[in-house]
């Protein structure tokens, strides 16, 4: 069991003393699988580093299995039953070969070797990374490295583990890996999981959530009691999951469903009961009306082409016997004025396609046009489209470097020669394009929050007033509030600042909300482009590339296939909301 | 790619060589330089020759990879080849132009020179070529133990280096995206005088080493966590046992020796 008591916590750093957890009472069973919720600077990690003496308590008590462990005494044999898990795999990782990660943690712990030996079979055989273990960790994906860390904590035999956003860096298939993994631990083997998150598809799956804001515990529950609060839970910067927020915007609509609804399923079943009776009920049943479906044609405004790439080929070491195709004939058109949702699971070559948009990669064959204007000869042109494309990477934060962020701002647009006024107001504009306040920008970099930082970065590119703007998963370790922050950024920069944006991600509610072009990559080919209804009313195919479609539409799938006349193209939880609260009578327009 | 690179230059296959426990193959080196040294007559060359070549054959690896680990001082071979050749004023003069002389003496010297480089430079990258990094950093760490008594942080300086290895292909991938995000920005590495290349140099390094910082810092906590409290009473799930082809090695040892002071005493 775990249980802090009145538990407080401060960090002292430049700007005074930050009170994090503020006479924190929690208490955990042993057996139990709790999720842990709340907005960056909620308390959560501070929180997670006290059930293993990472941090001891500045005031109150915790005792972990019966262990204080405010006590130095305590504290290996407090690590050996609370094992944790961080966010970047990589930086968790110590040996160069698997199987000795994993027995990285026995060897401290001084076990003999056949029984470490045996222990660390057992471990990988769990996690499922058994005929991994001879392998270099670089060498494989997140979510296998994230179960080897797990498989290094498992071989310790703990009674808890606490995982501190194990997915944020993964992509959906790792994400799914893991989550599995844990679940599975908790059920088979009893261990407790604490998990922190900001995945509400990943905390509906636990058996207890907690949410904290301020440092203190603010809600305390089943998933099925916490998530229907969707307007405290929006209040304090978290999500809901998609299926929650239909029946909560149907309820609001004076369609009066009374379930607590967490799951996709459960919410198609109860929707179609509800169907049913409104069906039986009125007599006058509308004659199976037929149901126009929409036309799931682009709307063919003419936009002039801005970019175009025909037939572009990239293969990584070339002439070697590792030769990877990355890229297979892609062609592409993008219009003046587009907003591209880019998605494609890890290795289909989006980001090889990113880069050779950027003028970072020079293809091997093919041709890249902009605005009517060739480049038959990539790498002398390169500066040019580096000019006129700018690409920000995953976690462009890591990239800044100057001792002001007003300076590292300037990068970019230096090197294109701009100076003076015409500089300054460039990166004062691009400042308040992404929501940097002006007293931020004369500080380091590297003093600011993380989501300021990310806005830095961006800004950092932003400035260089590109064409085409290509952003690379740029929400991926932000909470909800902050993704929702920097999405309803792009779509303000989109348009008058940047005619033309790509947006790589693998958040499918994301795209839906903020793109209206999708194009998808499968084993370096261009498989779909079109409108968001055409791409993502192909679900049963997307799958098949282990891709997915927003809940969302999920359920509107499920609900057609059970008889009710819904459209097909609809991908947001509003817009469902509407046209099921007018099927089975609610009110429209709530 | 750069996550496909190859830590340091092991070949990996199996043979006799590799099995060999990485303590035996360290001090078969350090033995093997020592008697290339000792040796100095065309005899006691041939027999390290026969022998070198004995031990390339049975490590099963390609006799290219052997000797691209040669091309790197190819210069300083036929430079020091053309100093003994050139330049030693013993022995009888054979040709002579100017101040260049080749004597009877040079040749030999410079024949032995090159002979002798030749085998050091295969000799030491056979136990790189058979012992993967990891378990040279073990091999090393256990050859040094008995020094921790006079101070030495022998498994403190094995962690490192382990560390180091895993981190390198890490931190070359980091450092390509870097690159690549700066280039984007319109950054330009090529062109301008030394001084404004290395100065082209800072949006790299900064966020490099911040990086390296960060990642530093968690790996830290991680170990924590997971009880590292430095080398006291750690065990180790790689053995290190000496097996036959240890013994095997030893005779090998003795029998080369054997031959040497034979030649020696006979000539």
């Amino acid at each position: 069991m775990i249980k802090t008591e009145n538990l407080s916590f401060a960090y002292s750093g430049d700007e005074g003393v930050i009170k994090v957890l503020n006479q924190l009472n929690i208490e955990i069973q042993t057996g139990e699988f709790v999720a842990v919720l709340g907005h960056n600077g909620s308390g959560k990690s501070t929180f997670a580093k006290q059930l293993n003496a990472i941090l001891t308590p500045g005031e109150g008590k915790v005792t972990v299995f019966g262990i204080d462990t405010s006590l130095e005494e305590n504290v290996y044999e407090l690590r050996k039953n609370v094992g944790m898990v961080f966010q970047n795999p990589d930086n968790q990782i110590v040996a160069t070969i698997v199987e000795e990660d994993v027995a990285f943690g026995l060897e401290n712990l001084g076990v003999p070797r056949e029984e470490m030996r045996r222990r660390v079979d057992e471990a990988l055989k769990t996690v499922r990374m058994y005929d991994y273990r001879h392998h270099a960790p670089h060498l494989l994906s997140g979510g296998q490295k994230q179960r080897v860390a797990i498989a290094g904590i498992l071989a310790m035999e703990p009674k808890c583990i606490v995982l501190d956003e194990p997915t944020a860096m993964l992509d959906p298939i790792g994400r799914d890996e893991v989550l599995e993994t844990i679940s599975r631990l908790n059920k088979e083997k009893g261990i407790t999981i604490v998990l922190i998150t900001h995945y509400m598809d990943e905390a509906v799956k636990a058996g207890r959530c907690i949410v904290m804001d301020k440092g203190q515990v603010v809600m305390d529950g089943e998933p099925t009691e916490i998530f229907p609060r969707v307007e405290e839970l929006r209040a304090l910067g978290l999500d809901v999951p998609q299926a929650t927020e239909l029946i909560y915007e149907l309820k609001k609509r004076g369609v009066n469903i009374g379930a607590n609804i967490l799951q996709s399923d459960d919410c198609i079943k109860v929707i179609k009961k509800f169907y049913d009776i409104i069906k039986s009920q009125s007599f006058m049943a509308r004659k199976n009306k037929k149901v126009t479906r929409a036309s799931i044609l682009p709307e063919q405004t003419i936009k002039p082409t801005l970019f175009k790439l025909k037939n572009i080929n990239y293969t990584y070491n070339k002439d070697e016997p590792s030769a990877r195709v990355a890229l297979k004939d892609v062609s592409l058109q993008l219009r003046d004025g587009d907003f591209v949702g880019l998605i494609g699971h890890t290795g289909s070559g989006k980001s090889t396609l990113m880069q050779v948009l950027a003028g970072l990669l020079p293809p091997i064959g093919g041709e890249l046009v902009i605005d009517g204007q060739g480049f038959p000869d990539y790498k002398s042109a390169a500066r040019e489209i580096r000019r006129r494309v700018g690409l920000v990477f995953q976690y462009p934060e890591h990239q800044l470097f100057e001792e002001t962020v007003y300076k590292d701002i300037a990068f970019g647009p230096t090197n294109q020669g701009l100076s003076g006024n015409e500089l300054d107001e460039r990166v004062r504009e691009a400042a308040k394009r992404v929501n940097l306040p002006d007293e931020l920008l004369e500080k380091s970099p590297f003093d600011l929050s993380g989501g300021q930082k990310r806005r830095a970065a961006i800004a950092g590119v932003v400035a260089m007033k590109p064409e085409l703007l290509i952003l690379d998963e740029p929400t991926a370790g932000l909470d909800p509030e902050g993704r929702d922050e920097l999405l309803a950024m792009l779509k303000d920069l989109h348009g008058d600042w940047c005619k033309t944006i790509v947006l790589v991600s693998h958040s499918m509610e994301d795209i839906a909300k903020t793109v209206n072009t999708v194009a998808v990559m499968n084993r370096g080919s261009l498989v779909m482009l079109g409108s968001v209804a055409e791409v993502f009313s192909r679900g049963e195919e997307l799958r098949e590339m282990g891709l997915n479609t927003p809940q969302i539409s999920r359920i509107i799938d499920g609900l057609i296939a059970a008889g009710l006349p819904l459209r097909r193209d609809i991908f947001t939880v509003e817009a469902a909301a509407e046209a099921i609260a007018g099927l089975i009578g609610g009110r429209k327009n709530a | 790619m750069l996550r496909d690179i190859t830590l340091g230059q092991y070949y990996n296959t199996s043979s006799p060589l590799h099995r060999m426990d990485p303590r035996t193959k360290i001090l078969w080196v350090i033995y093997y330089m020592v008697l290339l040294f000792v040796a100095n007559s065309v005899w006691e060359y041939l027999i390290i020759a026969l022998f070198t070549a004995a031990i390339v054959k049975i490590s099963n690896v390609p006799l290219s990879f052997i000797t691209r680990g040669l091309r790197p001082i190819a210069m300083l071979m036929m430079f020091t080849v053309a100093l003994n050749l050139f330049m030693n004023p013993m022995g009888n003069t054979l040709w002579q132009w100017g101040f260049l002389r080749i004597t009877d003496t040079g040749v030999i010297t410079a024949a032995k020179m090159a002979v002798r480089l030749v085998m050091l430079i295969i000799g030491s990258s056979l136990l790189t070529l058979t012992t993967s990094p990891i378990v040279l950093t073990g091999g090393i760490e256990r050859l040094l133990a008995p020094f921790r008594k006079f101070g030495l942080p022998s498994h403190e300086i094995a962690m490192m280096m382990s560390i180091a290895l895993r981190f390198i292909p890490t931190l070359m991938e980091e450092t390509d995206k870097i690159i690549k995000a700066q280039t984007s920005r319109g950054a330009d590495f090529e062109s301008g005088g030394v001084i404004r290349r290395v100065r082209a140099m800072v949006p790299i390094l900064v966020p490099l080493f911040v990086g390296a910082f960060r990642r530093a810092d968690e790996l830290a906590v991680a170990m924590e966590c997971r009880c590292y409290r430095g080398g006291g009473g750690r065990t180790s799930l790689r053995e290190f046992a000496f097996e036959q082809v240890d013994f095997l090695a030893l005779v090998w040892a003795v029998v080369l020796l054997a031959a040497i002071v034979a030649v020696k005493v006979v000539l």
